[in-house]
């Protein structure tokens, strides 16, 4: 039985009047790869948020790996070391070279040694394939390679778990692919996954689950083969017929 | 128009204006940064204190604030620096100058920050770095980068308002001129002698910062 790596129970969230987050409660164990999926606005970018606490809620709790995440400060930011994010712009420090991009995290947070920071991540940028770029800085880059560089930054901190807030909505379709081979290699070498997207052939190859999200609830979770052939909810089946006519 | 130079101590007058601008340059940029850092901190007492500021002295002449400084808090508060009244008035230059051109470094800086993307400073949140972190190796430098053009627009007019100190007394370039005119006849030479003098301290510095800009510009 695996244990629950990131428990989220009962997290309410408010923009102003609109209530995103609808007590949400989700428990994603280690290993597993979650895809939240559900139209603009149903919250799914929110909750990815929420989980390192880029977005703050209003009640409820958020647990990972067996601590609660705190609100402010120096343990909020331990906590966060141990959680891998990607954006959908990847936001790499643009000022900073592609190397130095993935050392600034394990030589000022963890206190990794320079040369050892150095050499982790020449293996990391090897393994996404960008290891000719490492001198480059992140503007000179392809969209495909900036985002796989932002994978590699984030795995450059060892990760409990990686949050992907969706991570190929930016990039060029020819690019798209790069990308999700990179993501879907993790998810076999075992890496916790919670992933927004829309790509429904990586949700088919790589996830375990598929958490459907409308207008800030849960509205159905499943396994992906279920969820995409055999759809139980109004507004899961609605949405699919949408996506999937193209 | 030879006499005359050879009777005023021209350079040294000058000397004092780049002595007079070097440091109210440092202290303006060590105090603006704090009170940038101050505008854009999380929280809200920091924020209001860092706007109070800059509303305050940014639109406040800077005359007034000189003649203060002597008038008001050296004679009247008794807050004199040092003994003899040329360094006092020399020191009070300097922190009046930071002071005021403070105000404006903080909003160069703002305008920095505002150039980065917000993602900037959440994915460098997002790899654990403290606020302490973010601002010293994601945020600023970024921030300086961006505003290195009006950090150097505020510079030449600190340069060009360490005139005002003559105000108070200061022997410093502006103030050799006001005596020499008073002295002197047929001063309209000098005049232009030391609107070049100013122009050959503020120009090259200008190309400086425009090509600093240019080569340091942070591309995205």
């Amino acid at each position: 039985m695996p244990e629950p790596l990131v428990v989220i129970e009962g997290v309410n969230k408010h923009f102003g009047d609109l209530h995103v987050l609808k007590d949400i409660n989700l428990s994603i164990d280690k290993g597993e790869v979650v895809i939240l999926i559900g139209p603009s606005g149903s919250g799914k970018s929110t909750l990815c948020r929420t989980i390192n606490r880029l977005e703050a809620y209003e009640s409820g709790s958020i647990t990972i790996d067996g601590k609660k995440l705190p609100d402010e400060g120096k343990e909020l930011a331990n906590l966060r070391a141990d959680v891998g994010m990607v954006f959908q712009s990847f936001n790499l420090f643009a000022h900073k070279t592609i190397l130095e991009n993935l050392t600034l995290g394990p030589i000022k947070v963890r206190k990794t040694p320079k040369a050892e920071a150095e050499k982790r991540a020449m293996e990391l940028l090897k393994r996404v394939g960008v290891e000719a770029q490492a001198q480059k800085y992140p503007a000179q880059l392809s969209g495909g390679q900036q985002q796989r560089v932002a994978i590699a930054r984030s795995l450059a901190m060892n990760p409990k778990v990686m949050l992907f807030d969706e991570p190929t909505s930016a990039l060029d379709p020819e690019m798209v692919n790069e990308v999700l081979d990179v993501m879907v290699q993790l998810a076999k070498e075992g890496m916790t996954m919670i992933v927004v997207t829309h790509e429904m052939g990586f949700a088919r190859k790589a996830a375990d689950k598929v958490v459907f999200l409308a207008d800030g609830e849960i509205v159905e979770s499943n396994t992906p083969h279920e969820f995409f052939s055999n759809p139980q909810s109004a507004r899961a089946k609605d949405f699919l017929s949408k996506i999937l006519t193209h | 128009m030879g006499d005359i130079l050879a009777r005023y101590d021209f350079l040294g007058a000058f000397w004092l204006t780049i002595q007079l601008s070097f440091w109210s340059a440092l202290g303006a940029l060590l105090v603006g940064t704090v009170i940038a850092i101050l505008r854009v901190s999380p929280v809200p007492v920091l924020r209001l204190m860092g706007t109070a500021y800059v509303n305050t002295f940014r639109n406040t002449p800077l005359t007034l604030l000189m003649v203060f400084s002597i008038l008001g808090a050296s004679y009247v508060l008794g807050l004199s620096i040092a003994q003899s009244v040329e360094t006092n008035l020399f020191y009070w230059a300097i922190i009046v100058l930071s002071v005021y051109h403070a105000a404006f470094v903080c909003e160069a800086l703002r305008s920095g920050v505002n150039t980065i993307p917000a993602g900037q400073a959440e994915a460098a949140r997002s790899i654990g770095l403290t606020f302490n972190q973010s601002l010293t190796e994601v945020l600023l430098p970024q921030a300086f980068r961006g505003a290195i053009a009006p950090l150097g627009s505020t510079l030449i007019a600190l340069i060009k308002n360490t005139t005002v100190a003559a105000v108070i007394g200061a022997s410093d370039a502006a103030g050799l001129m006001a005596v020499i005119i008073e002295n002197e006849t047929g001063t309209v030479g000098v005049f232009f002698l030391f609107a070049l003098g100013f122009v050959i301290l503020t120009l090259p510095l200008g190309v400086l910062f425009t090509s600093l800009s240019r080569k340091l510009a942070v591309k995205r």
